[in-house]
């Protein structure tokens, strides 16, 4: 009788073994999907300022618009905005309010342009702190493609503004609504599981009593049944049992290795490193809502290996005007004054035995940084978003398509590659992307 | 019938001595040495108890060092300099002179910090090729040993203000009298005129010069200049004594020239002929295509009999017939050819220089074999001057003395006297602006060091006419101030040194002078001169007529001649505290780490002196050396050769103590310090091993792996020259690779290969110490070399080889032949081979490994992973050219090293380091990568540009250094690339692999050396 007893408690517990293995390994799916759409935003950017643009000015030249984003991003946004005054101000009616002749020449030389006198400049120029506006050496088209894109993203929502900020955005918040659906899901299922296998077991066990209760009744019974109904479950027979001390012991043992070995391959191992940095920098200040291009500040993020921590000078730029009185910003001027570099703490580590090159992803790759480095823009605390393991690098060298349109260099390998096998796409590790000495020597 | 002499590389394997057996047929030289502590000897094996020991640490240690990850700093620039972007090289034009050779440089910098040297290819006089010597120089700004900050009487650690320390010096000066400054040769116009300048404010001021290793009786002959001689132009080079592919003169810009008239193609099949006569073996030596040995007793009488001959005279013939022999076709080609002869001569005897100079003039070579109007001004010393200082510092008639990069108490004969005299207060004031506190500084009162070369402005006039600048590329790193800033700070003079030399260069640059200036600063060369005419030597010349009775009438020598030479890494010594340089194998000896005295074979066999074995080496003055025999073949019989540089004794932990100091054995003859002299030597019994890398690494047992051939075989067939192994197939004789094991790799993006030119090689050795900087390559110090563990991922192989050939056994019968063979050492001819990882395409090495830590790369290279390495050592094991090498040890940590690896050990030091290149732990095995972060970068560039590489864009830093582009690397994919034309221009002709039998397909192709000698292989015997 009691073997009948104990068979649905065992099959409870398979069961509830089994229904938590399975949302673990769909919550685990769910986060490689995540950190798979979050590796390719290279087109999805593009393609959402393509939209951006053919939306808000379907007669502009889409391909000027597109220049003059990026010229924008990278002279202008510093200190100006399309709709909000930063430093100078915003640019949103530029077009309608001042003549393309004087804009080009303000741009070009602001400080002539207020010394001629002219009264728009001298009005603006007092308006803003007789704040002097740098020089730019662009050309008139230039120029012109600025003014362009300003006209095109006028009284745009915010987010249209980024659109590789949104497109990392939405990817990314897709991915978690998608997870938490899928959760969701999953656990009306256990919940509807767990209720059913409860309503099981207490009517086994009315059932078994109202049978012991019949059986009582009866005087009839022979030894046996007597012997199955005054039988009473040995407790201590079974914790004394060789097959539950085996049991255990495997799954103790089991459990010890699994636990040593996650905490030995995550030796090392930095994800979500934030360490607390001298001054309280804000990324999502100055990339996120500033809008400011990483490539201002970290100058050699497009030419070389490192992509350098700015130095104070660069700082200077902008804040030798603005917010000088900043407890913050205070500090960037101590250290000016007493010589003494700043020390700032290194989040990103990778052993020195691993050649990593920023430019040959940025520049070469088109990668962008935010498929590394998370979404920075909406970091006040810049952490470590990836694992920065060599299984992460690897596994994007074998995914990740080579970014070969319009370079030369590349030509005659995609023509090989097609003659060899068109279907399968060109990846970075088909070009030897893989081998030990690409990274290592 | 193809010739195939016997080569061997080295009097072991010739002798096949037990030792050189054991360790032919043995890949390591011992056992692991778990236990570190015992310096010299690892004969200790670790118990076991230890092993478990250190095993249960080393996991504790490691569990405790994951528990918390360091906190890393990034610490950005202030103002970051416009110019500077982290992890981008800059490379900034500069000159590289000691007193000793000159190159034009490119200094390539990281972050601010200068981590190689290259050859400027600007440069006419260089032309991109850079000696051994300047590519190690870049650690010498990093010597802990220099002096930090001004002081008085060597106190390292005394807080002395300058600028007290400046009106000392001043007051001291106003009264000193004579006052001597004493330098190498400066070839700096500006600083002669800082120095003319000093001497006008302190009267009685005299400069005097001197060469450690003179070339006073060349100066003498010559008007007062080396002429300016020009190798490229010679059909004829006949040389006594003067190694002037290694060490003398000026050895780079000779190579480059040399070699533009000793390649070989089928567009191109006339090379020059050059005779050797010479006492030591010598690079130059083992490069000609006739070497004699002769005695430098006879050096004197070969010169005078080639004058009889071409200029006219009576002289007896030679006594030693092999010399007259020589001399006499010598003297008909020199004849034949006419104003495409040349005749050089090293020696320091004015007698003798006289009458080479009246040989050349006969043969009417100004102007094309000598350019009389570019003459080098790179020796300028004057040793009677010096020696009528050194006189007169001793009578105590000199108020004050300043040595200026100068150290004549180590390398001047008379350094003794000197010593006695400053430590005996014989001059009134004593200063030192030597970096270091060597020798002489150590002994003066006042120490004002002097920047490093890289640290200072400078110009430069090695040639009439050429000029050359250096520029600083790092901020000072001590204390120090440069020397002519100093003197002029003397001289009441306030400029600073960059704006003298502006002014004076203002007339040579003429109109935009901001523009020219930029440009040579930027080129690092321009053309121009600034140097006034030579000062006049001292000492008397002679006529032709006089130095010919002097020589007829010289006395015979008797006994066991001495000859003291140059080596090609340590040079004079003034670089010597440089672990590079040591530990760079001496191109012909292959020995590291120390000089010794190199005896022929026959004499060591008479005396029954083994190699190792210490004698006792006394001179005429009673000067004592006690050093090492090493049996050098081609050594003149008779002679004993000993190597300058060595024996300092206050140049740092490098360098002290190595070797023994041979300066003061030189003697004075007609006016000139000369290394030639009488000797007796003596047995001492102790021993003392030399750590030699000749026998190291040796290649299998089987078919030589070096191939050469004469020029008139390859006139007549250029198709014979290489003789290309087959293997017997089914089908008949086919040529190895048809018949394989392995997939052959398709190679779609690039092939990398690289095709080594054996008859460019000279041997010189500066590819090694290209690669050993390039490549963070750890030095391992004499024992290390001694157990067979030296580190270098390059290496040339010498052979020598016999002149027994396949016909011999024909025509002279076996037994004889074999006898022959069994001594051939008196004068072997020599073939250098630079060797390094062959980048198989079928590695050996891939096999074996058990982790797949060497594997093949889709461009053709040979990748080693060292993080992935256990250390298992197969693959070296298995490596049939013997090129893998293994960290016995954690060199840049264990202490054991840190007196001769000590740049790994400093912060200091550490930024001399490559920051592309991994620093390899104990327990992996290395090896050339072909620079592959020189191919990353190089291909990352092209990428970023949207194109594919240029050829010639991505070179290894071997090939780069090479002053005779006897290596051509390349991307064997680009038909267009010179590689890619090179091998088919080669192929059946010169190209050929080693062990070609094995079938391994390397990346790497070797040319055949052609010798310029008669077919039937003339072999004159000394």
């Amino acid at each position: 009788m009691s073997s009948y007893r104990l068979r649905p408690f065992s099959h409870w517990l398979l069961a509830l073994f089994l229904t938590f293995t399975a949302v673990g390994q769909l919550a685990a799916q769910d986060a490689a999907s995540v950190s798979k759409e979050g590796v390719t935003p290279g087109a999805a950017p593009a393609g959402a300022a393509a939209a951006a643009a053919g939306t808000a000015a379907p007669a502009g030249d889409a391909a000027a618009i597109a220049a003059g984003d990026a010229l924008f991003k990278g002279n202008c946004a510093q200190c100006h905005a399309v709709n909000d005054v930063v430093v100078g101000p915003a640019l949103a009616g530029i077009d309608k309010r001042r003549p393309m002749p004087w804009i080009i020449k303000w741009v070009k030389n602001s400080s002539k342009v207020v010394a001629s006198g002219d009264e728009y400049a001298v009005k603006i120029f007092n308006e803003y702190q007789k704040q002097q506006m740098p020089s730019f050496a662009l050309s008139d088209a230039e120029i012109t493609s600025i003014v362009a894109y300003v006209k095109s993203a006028e009284g745009a929502p915010v987010a249209a503004k980024d659109p590789a900020g949104t497109a990392v955005d939405t990817s990314e918040g897709k991915g978690v609504s998608d997870a938490a659906g899928a959760g969701k899901y999953m656990n009306a299922v256990l919940i509807v599981l767990v209720v059913v296998l409860i309503v099981l077991v207490v009517t086994l066990v009315i059932i078994a009593n109202i049978m012991k209760d019949v059986l009582r009744g009866r005087k009839d019974l022979d030894g046996r049944d007597v012997e199955i109904l005054e039988q009473k479950t040995d407790w201590a027979a079974i914790l004394k049992s060789g097959w539950l001390r085996g049991v255990v012991g495997v799954l103790f043992v089991l459990v010890i290795l699994y636990e040593s070995i996650q905490g030995l391959m995550a030796v090392g191992l930095s994800q979500g490193y934030q360490p607390a940095q001298p001054i309280a920098f804000s990324h999502k200040l100055h990339a996120g809502e500033h809008q400011i291009n990483c490539a201002y500040c970290h100058t050699s993020v497009y030419k070389s290996k490192s992509a350098n921590i700015p130095s104070a000078n660069i700082c200077m730029n902008c804040h030798s005007q603005i917010k000088t009185t900043s407890p913050e910003i205070k500090k960037i001027y101590r250290a000016i004054q007493r010589q003494q570099p700043i020390q700032w703490v290194r989040i990103h580590n990778l052993p020195d035995l691993a050649y990593f090159n920023h430019s040959q992803h940025t520049q070469v790759g088109g990668i962008q940084c935010q498929t590394c480095h998370g979404p920075i823009e909406k970091m006040d605390v810049v952490y470590q978003y990836s694992a920065l393991t060599m299984g992460w690098c690897i596994n994007c060298h074998r995914e990740t398509p080579l970014n070969t349109k319009g370079n030369g260099y590349y030509d005659n390998l995609v023509k090989l590659h097609n003659d060899a096998n068109a279907g399968a796409p060109f990846t970075v590790s088909s070009n030897g992307g893989t081998e030990c000495s690409k990274c290592h020597y | 019938m193809q010739e195939s002499p016997k080569y061997w590389k080295g009097i072991e394997e010739l002798e096949n001595s037990p030792e050189f057996v054991h360790n032919a047929l043995s890949e390591f030289g011992s056992f692991m040495p778990v236990k570190e502590r015992h310096a010299s000897t690892d004969e200790t094996v670790a118990p076991r108890r230890d092993f478990l020991k250190l095993m249960g640490f080393g996991l504790a240690a490691a569990t405790l060092a994951s528990c918390e990850a360091p906190v890393r700093k990034a610490i950005p620039y202030l103002n970051k300099p416009e110019e500077v972007d982290p992890g981008i090289a800059n490379f900034y034009a500069s000159t590289y002179f000691t007193g000793q050779d000159y190159n034009a440089v490119l200094i390539k910098t990281r972050e601010g910090r200068p981590i190689k040297l290259e050859g400027n290819p600007e440069s006419p006089i260089t032309r991109g090729g850079l000696s051994a010597r300047a590519q190690a120089s870049v650690l010498s700004l990093y010597d802990s040993e220099r002096l930090q900050a001004f002081t008085k009487n060597g106190d390292r650690n005394a807080k002395i203000d300058r600028d007290q320390i400046d009106q000392e010096i001043r007051t001291a000066l106003a009264s000193a009298g004579r006052i001597a400054i004493v330098s190498p040769t400066i070839i700096s116009p500006t600083t002669k005129r800082a120095i003319a300048e000093f001497a006008g404010r302190f009267a009685g001021t005299e400069h005097v010069m001197y060469d450690a290793h003179s070339a006073s009786a060349l100066l003498r002959a010559n008007g007062g200049v080396v002429p300016g001689y020009d190798f490229g132009q010679a059909s004829v080079i006949v040389s006594f004594g003067a190694d002037f592919l290694g060490t003398w003169i000026s050895p780079v810009e000779y190579a480059t020239q040399y070699i533009t008239n000793r390649k070989v193609s089928s567009d191109k099949k006339t090379m020059s002929r050059h005779f050797q006569f010479e006492t030591n073996m010598s690079l130059t030596g083992s490069n000609a295509d006739v070497r004699v040995a002769v005695k430098p007793s006879e050096h004197g009488k070969a010169v005078l009999a080639l004058y009889n001959k071409l200029v006219g005279g009576s002289g007896a013939a030679l006594q030693n017939q092999a010399l007259n022999e020589a001399i006499n076709k010598a003297a008909a080609e020199l004849r034949a050819a006419g104003s495409r002869g040349l005749v050089v001569c090293g020696s320091n005897d004015v007698a003798e220089q006289t009458l080479v100079a009246a040989i050349n003039a006969a043969l009417g070579n100004s102007g094309t074999t000598i350019n009389p109007n570019a003459p080098s001004l790179v020796r300028q010393g004057d040793d009677q001057r010096m020696l009528n200082l050194i006189n007169a510092i001793g009578q105590g008639q000199v108020g004050a003395v300043i040595f200026y990069n100068a150290n004549p108490v180590y390398d001047h004969p008379m350094g003794d006297q000197l010593k006695q005299a400053l430590q005996g207060k014989k001059v009134g004031l004593t200063i030192s602006l030597n970096p270091t506190l060597d020798e002489t500084g150590s002994l003066c009162t006042y120490q004002c060091p002097d920047h490093h070369w890289m640290e200072s402005w400078n110009d430069y006039e090695p040639k009439r006419g050429f000029l050359s600048l250096s520029q600083p590329v790092i901020t000072p790193l001590f204390k120090t101030r440069q020397a002519q800033e100093t003197l002029l700070t003397w001289a009441g003079n306030p400029n600073t040194y960059y704006n003298y030399l502006r002014n004076s260069w203002r007339g040579v640059l003429g109109g935009n002078f901001q523009g020219g200036w930029d440009k040579a600063v930027h080129d690092g060369v321009a053309t121009g001169t600034l140097s006034g005419a030579s000062a006049a030597q001292a000492g008397p010349t002679m006529s032709a007529d006089a130095a010919a009775s002097a020589i007829a009438s010289a006395p015979a020598v008797s006994g066991i001649e001495l000859m003291i030479y140059e080596k090609v890494g340590v040079g004079n010594g003034c670089e010597a505290n440089n672990p590079w340089l040591q530990e760079l194998p001496d191109p012909v000896s292959k020995a590291t780490w120390g000089n010794y005295v190199t005896v022929p074979r026959a004499m060591a066999v008479e005396q029954k002196w083994e190699q190792g074995d210490v004698v006792r080496v006394t001179t005429g003055k009673g000067k004592i050396a006690e050093l090492p025999v090493l049996i050098q073949p081609g050594q003149a019989q008779g002679t004993i050769g000993i190597a300058l540089g060595y024996g300092r004794e206050k140049a740092g932990k490098v360098a002290d103590k190595v070797g023994a100091n041979v300066y003061p054995m030189m003697v004075l003859r007609n006016g000139g310090l000369v290394g030639a002299t009488t000797a007796q030597v003596a047995s001492t019994g102790a021993r003392q091993p030399i750590a030699q890398t000749q026998t190291h690494h040796t290649i299998m047992d089987r078919k030589p792996v070096v191939q050469e051939s004469t020029l008139a075989q390859y006139r007549e067939n250029p198709k014979e020259v290489t003789e290309y192994d087959k293997i017997a197939t089914p089908e008949g004789l086919e040529k190895p690779n048809k018949v394989s094991l392995w997939q052959d790799y398709e190679y779609k993006n690039h092939h990398w290969g690289m095709a080594i030119d054996l008859n460019s090689c000279i041997g010189c050795g500066s590819c090694v110490i290209g690669c050993q900087v390039e490549n963070n390559v750890a030095v391992v110090g004499k024992q290390e070399v001694i157990n067979r563990r030296e580190m270098h991922w390059m290496r040339i192989d010498r052979y020598y080889s016999s002149d027994a050939h396949k016909s011999d056994f024909e025509t002279k019968g076996k037994l004889a032949t074999y006898a022959a063979m069994e001594d051939p050492s008196d004068n072997p001819s020599v073939i250098f081979q630079p060797m390094l990882c062959q980048h198989c395409n079928h590695a050996p090495c891939e096999t074996v490994c058990p982790v797949l830590a060497t594997t093949h790369s889709s461009e053709g290279l040979n990748q080693m992973t060292y993080n992935r390495c256990v250390g298992t050592r197969y693959c070296a094991n298995n490596c049939p050219y013997k090129v893998r090498r293994f960290n016995w040890f954690s060199y840049y940590s264990n202490e054991k090293f840190e007196t001769v690896n000590g740049h790994m050990f400093t912060d200091l030091g550490r930024m001399v380091l490559n920051p592309d290149v991994t620093v390899r732990a104990r327990g992996v095995m290395e090896k050339c990568s072909m620079c592959v972060q020189r191919i990353q970068l190089g291909k990352l560039e092209a990428k970023k540009q949207k194109r594919r590489p240029k050829d010639g864009e991505i070179v290894t830093a071997c090939a780069q250094s090479c002053p005779t582009q006897a290596i051509v690397f390349g991307d064997m994919r680009d038909p267009e690339s010179r590689i890619s034309k090179i091998l088919r221009r080669e192929d059946g002709e010169r190209a050929f692999h080693a062990l070609d039998a094995i079938n391994v397909q390397p990346n790497i192709a070797y040319l055949t050396k052609i010798r310029n000698v008669e077919k039937s292989a003339e072999k004159p015997v000394a």
